[in-house]
This record gives C-alpha cells, structure tokens and sequence, in this order.
C-alpha cells in the first residue's frame, strides 16, 4: 500500500468502508489527498461525508480498508492513533468548546498537556492564533459569553496550536448565524493560502468554488465523483451530482 | 402598548417591586382575596401558637442546667479533661489554616471572612463558659487573623497548591495531635479513639466520611463507565451491593465481621476506624451515583473535542470531563454530605459515643433524669448549625463557579 503512496500524499484513504450495525454508511471510499491541498466534501445530508472525515482522525472506526495519515497506518494500535490525532486538527459543527475553561485555557490545554510546552510559551502561541483569529480581545472570557463565529474562530485557534500538518472541518458554518459564517470562512480562506492541507465538509458553495482544489461529492456512502470546482460547476458528468447541485445552487 | 408595561419612554415610574408601600405590599401579597386572607389568619394564628409553646417551654419549663453541666461531654466525649489543651490547639491551628488558605484562595477579607472570624467572638457571650474559655475563643480569633496575615508575606507561586499543602500538613498535625503518640506518661500522651466523643467524633467521622468516600466514589462512577469489563462490573457489583444493604447494617458488620477479612495476627483495628470505613464504604457508593449522573450529563462533542486535540482517556477525563460533571452534581454531593453527617449518629448503636451517644448517656444518668428534651432539642439545633453551613457554603460555591450559568 505505502510503497506505492507518493511522497506528498499526506492522507490516503483506500476502499473504507465502515458499517454502523447493519448500515453501510462508507463504501469502498477511496481517496488520496496532497499536502496543501483544499479538498472540499460535498453532497447531500446522510451521504456519509462527516463520517468519513471522522474516520480519518479515529472519532469513528472503520471496518475495513486502510488508512494512511502522514505515512502513519491508522489502525489499532493506540499509539498510532495519538500520533495521528496530534498531527490532525478539527473543528466540529457544534464547535465543542470547552465551557468550564476561558478562551485562552481552552487553547493552551492541549499543548501544555500533550505537547508538554511551557505555559508562557503555550500562551504567547495562544495570543498570536487568537490574532490571528481577529478575536485577541476575547482571550478570558468564557466561551458561552461569545457568539457562534467568535466560539468557532476559537475553535480554530484550539486546533491550531498543536501546529497540526492536517485540518478536518466538519460543517464549520453549519450552526452559525448567517451573518456569522463569513468571519469563520474568511479564517479558513487564509488558512488555505498559508498552505495548510484542508479536509473541509460543508454546503457552502461559494467556499468550495473560491478556495477548494479540488471538491468531492459523495451520496449514498460512495465517492460519486472527485474533480476541480471548475468541472464540477461547468461540466458534472454524474446524474446525481447534477442533480445534487441543481437542488442547492 | 400600555403604560403599565412599561414603555421605554416612561422612565418616571418604578420598577414594580419598588412601587408599592408596605400596606400595598400585604395586600397584594397576604390578602389579595377571601380565600388568601383567610390563609394568612390562619398560618398566623398556627405560628403564634407553636412559636408561644416553644418560647414558654424553652423560657419557664426547660432545666437547661443539664447542658453547662456536661457540656464537656457533649463537646469532646471521654477525651481526657487533662489533655483538652490538644483540641484547642487543633483548633487555632484549624483557624489559622482557614486564615492562610482564605488569604491564598479568595483573597479578600470579605463578608465571609468577617462572618467566620466573628464566630469563636460571638461564642464568647455563652453565658456560661469559664474566663479561660473566652480568652481561648478570643486566641482562635487572633489565630485565624495571624493566619490570613502571614499568607500575604509568603512567597508563593501556585496560590493552589500552597493551599492544599497547608490543608494535608493540618489534617497530619491534627490526628497526631488527637491521638497523640509516646508514654503514657509523657507530653503527648495516646488517647485511644474510642474515647474521642460528642461533637468532636460526629464532626471526624463526617469530614473524613466525606473526603475519604468522595474518590472512592468518583473512581467507582468512572469505573462503572470503564471499556474494561472487567473494571466495570467489579464497580456495578460493588455500587449495588452497598446500596442494597441499610448503612446501619454494614456498621454491625463492620464491628463484627471486619476482623474476619483481615490477615492473621493483624492488629485489633480500633471501634471508631471500624465505623469510619463502614460510613466510607457506604457513602461511596452513592456518590458514585450521584457523579454518574454528572457523567452523562456532558455531552459527546466534548469527548470527542478533547481526543481530536490529541488528550489522551486520562488527560481528558482530569481536565475536561470531571471538572464539568463534579460542577453540575455539587447540589446533589452536597446533599449527600449533610445526610452522610447526620447518618454517623447510627453510630451510637454500636456503642461509639457520638453527638447522639452522648445524649444517650447523659439522658441516663440519674443526675440527669427527665432531661431529654433540653439534650436533645441542644443536640438537634448543633445537627441543624453545621448541616445549615454545609448547604450554606454549597450555595456560595456554585455562585462562584457559575453552576447554571456556563
């Protein structure tokens, strides 16, 4: 499997498949990612796109298949999987702060924890991501005092400061106020021109048509069809891509 | 929109609650209608009874000549007179590590603060405590002031840890003090638990009933959601085998059948420990319970949060899961703990002299006969200051840590 993997395939995914009970929510997908790239999932909702963005970093285990982060066998063995989780951000739907913990706090655990950094350096890290953010101002308010964009840029922050070589966005703008999901998006966008490889799941068009390298449509638990924006806004050759895109554009 | 609904406009008017005087006030409140004021005459009348029957026992019957006379008793048990020195020693020393830990935590001197120094003051005007009584109230006082001014000249960095450190370092020099070590016949002679009593041995049992069971019980509630099979039906087993046994049940077995689990030639494990391990083992397993249901009131994202940034079960169950859960159920814990400090009086059925065996004892004598109620209404009312604090103390606590809030 690996010996064929070229040198920038940071994620490959080949024929994962993965049941829950007697559901098959991912068959055979299979996927090969470069560093740096944005790819983008689509499709519609139940199609199994956020699942198979979770099984990348092991929130779900899939059944069968390989999965290759980073060179590193996504399987078993526990030490693999913390390897991977350490190298992978993710920001969730629901954001998932942690509310007992101010905005800083929330952002330096994990790096003072797994990372064992120094706590001035995990916080002079923290500010600069909360700069980087647009939110510095926020940094000892307590998450359930902010609003959705402002919880979800920290989420990013969060993520941000294990320095992951991967971001997984799970429906980022999903739970967000309209006129809040530009603030999230706009960090994403420069989050992609710094180079950053992107896994982005999400129903926002204009996104994948600005920033994705490449978009992924995905229905019924099956990679339907995988293709520049281009292509896929000009020239969908599958009927249910067509008709997926017809429905929400 | 009306006038009485406040428009943004009609700043002139009070705030409803403001607006009414006092006539107003009963009216609206107390006699609003037939039926209501009917209530109030009533509850007025049953009040004034009751509170006329209390005060004239209290005031014309009641032979309080009972409590000055034992008070000793009531306090401390059958702890030697000649080594009461000890306890009040645990007691500056209690006040001074309130002091400094009052000083490293909160940090201000403020109405708490004032209200707690104030306490050994007030306890001052006990009409018949000896002058030498007072001045050891008044030194507790100064202890407790010494204390929180001695921690603003420490130099100290994790404010935190000082103060669980100062907290250990009490609880060691305490027990040493109360048992006391060496001859008999020296300083610091022993003095064998099953002589400590009264208030002293009902507050020991529920303190260390308390934060022995409080791990106990949350290893036992994560025990009980462990992957590990094995893990976890060793905790259910255990959990519902103590919650299916009366605790005064375990106590007997605790005094009686203890011995039998232990090795051979093991020491003979003192009444009181017996009884500490039996109120521990019981109220941990309903603890358990109780931060099981802080458990699965956090919601999986967080879980799933805390492995995405890479902690590990452990890391994230310390500084994402617990700290959470342990918030949410502090009106049940402390629930649990004012019932766990009224459960230890069971103890005055396997002859430990507690609050309540001391009672017993003193209602016995026949110096004393006759005396039951004044004991025991004395009794009750000590139960009813030391619950009230508890609960008390609980209500400013989740104030501070915004429980409902965030």
């Amino acid at each position: 499997m690996s010996e064929n993997a070229s040198a920038d395939e940071i994620i490959i995914c080949q024929d994962v498949c993965k049941w829950f009970g007697d559901f098959q929510a991912l068959k055979n997908c299979t996927l090969r990612v470069q560093a740096q790239e944005v790819v983008v999932i689509i499709g519609p909702s139940g199609s199994g796109k956020s699942t198979f963005i979770r099984c990348i970093n092991r929130l779900e285990e899939h059944q069968a298949g390989d999965i290759i982060v980073d060179g590193i066998p996504l399987t078993r063995d526990v030490r693999n999987i913390e390897q991977i989780r350490s190298e992978t951000g993710m920001v969730f739907q629901q954001f998932n702060l942690f509310p007992h913990l101010t905005v800083l706090e929330n952002i330096t655990l994990a790096p003072i924890q797994v990372r064992k950094m120094k706590k001035d350096e995990a916080m002079d890290t923290a500010m600069g991501l909360l700069n980087r953010v647009g939110i510095p101002e926020q940094a000892d308010k307590y998450p359930g005092q902010l609003s959705g964009g402002q919880q979800q840029r920290v989420a990013i922050a969060r993520s941000l400061a294990m320095s992951p070589k991967i971001m997984l966005f799970d429906e980022p703008t999903s739970a967000l106020d309209p006129e809040m999901i530009k603030e999230v998006l706009d960090v994403m966008q420069e989050l992609a021109e710094t180079g950053m490889t992107m896994l982005v799941v999400t129903h926002e068009m204009g996104f994948a048509r600005e920033v994705a390298d490449r978009i992924v449509f995905m229905d019924g638990g099956e990679i339907m069809e995988v293709g520049t924006p281009e292509h896929f806004f000009t020239n969908a050759q599958h009927e249910r891509t067509k008709l997926f895109l017809s429905q929400i554009l | 929109m009306t006038t009485a609904a406040g428009t943004p406009t009609d700043r002139s008017v009070l705030p409803v609650t403001e607006r009414y005087t006092l006539l107003g006030w009963l009216r609206r409140n107390l006699f609003s209608d037939l039926f209501n004021s009917l209530l109030t005459i009533v509850a007025v009348a049953s009040i004034f009874i009751v509170a006329r029957l209390i005060l004239r026992w209290a005031f014309n019957t009641a032979e309080w000549g009972v409590i000055p006379a034992n008070f000793n008793l009531i306090m401390r048990g059958q702890y030697p007179a000649i080594e009461a020195w000890r306890l009040w020693l645990v007691i500056y020393l209690l006040g001074t590590t309130v002091g400094l830990v009052w000083r490293l935590i909160v940090g201000q001197f403020n109405t708490t603060a004032r209200i707690l120094v104030a306490i050994p003051l007030v306890l001052m005007l006990i009409p018949f405590f000896s002058m030498g009584t007072r001045l050891y109230l008044m030194i507790t006082a100064v202890a407790s002031f010494a204390g929180y001014f001695i921690a603003g000249y420490l130099p100290i960095q994790h404010r935190g840890r000082a103060a669980s450190y100062f907290v250990m370092a009490y609880l060691v020099v305490m027990l040493i003090l109360l048992r006391g070590a060496g001859a008999d016949d020296g300083p610091m002679p022993p003095v064998q638990p099953i002589l400590w009593g009264g208030l002293l041995l009902s507050l020991l049992l529920a303190f260390f009933g308390i934060t022995l069971s409080f791990p106990l019980g949350v290893l036992l509630a994560l025990g009980r959601q462990s992957k590990l099979p094995a893990i976890r039906v060793m905790s259910v087993i255990y959990i519902e085998f103590i919650r299916g046994v009366p605790l005064i049940s375990l106590l007997f077995m605790g005094q009686i059948m203890l011995q039998l689990f232990l090795p051979d030639g093991f020491p003979l494990v003192d009444r009181v420990l017996r009884a500490l391990v039996a109120i521990t083992l019981f109220s941990a397993a309903y603890t358990a319970e109780n931060v099981r249901g802080g458990l699965q009131s956090i919601p999986r994202g967080q879980y799933e949060a805390a492995q995405a940034v890479g902690l590990s079960t452990y890391q994230s169950t310390i500084h994402i899961i617990l700290p959470q859960a342990l918030r949410a159920v502090i009106p049940v814990l402390v629930g649990q703990f004012i019932s766990l400090f009224k459960d230890t009086t069971l103890v005055a059925l396997v002859g430990i002299f507690d609050l309540l065996g001391i009672a017993r004892t003193i209602i016995a004598n026949p110096d004393w006969l006759g005396t039951q109620q004044e004991v025991f209404a004395v009794i009750a009312v000590l139960f009813w200051i030391f619950s009230y604090t508890m609960s008390f103390a609980s209500r400013r606590l989740e104030r501070r840590l915004g429980v409902g809030q965030r």
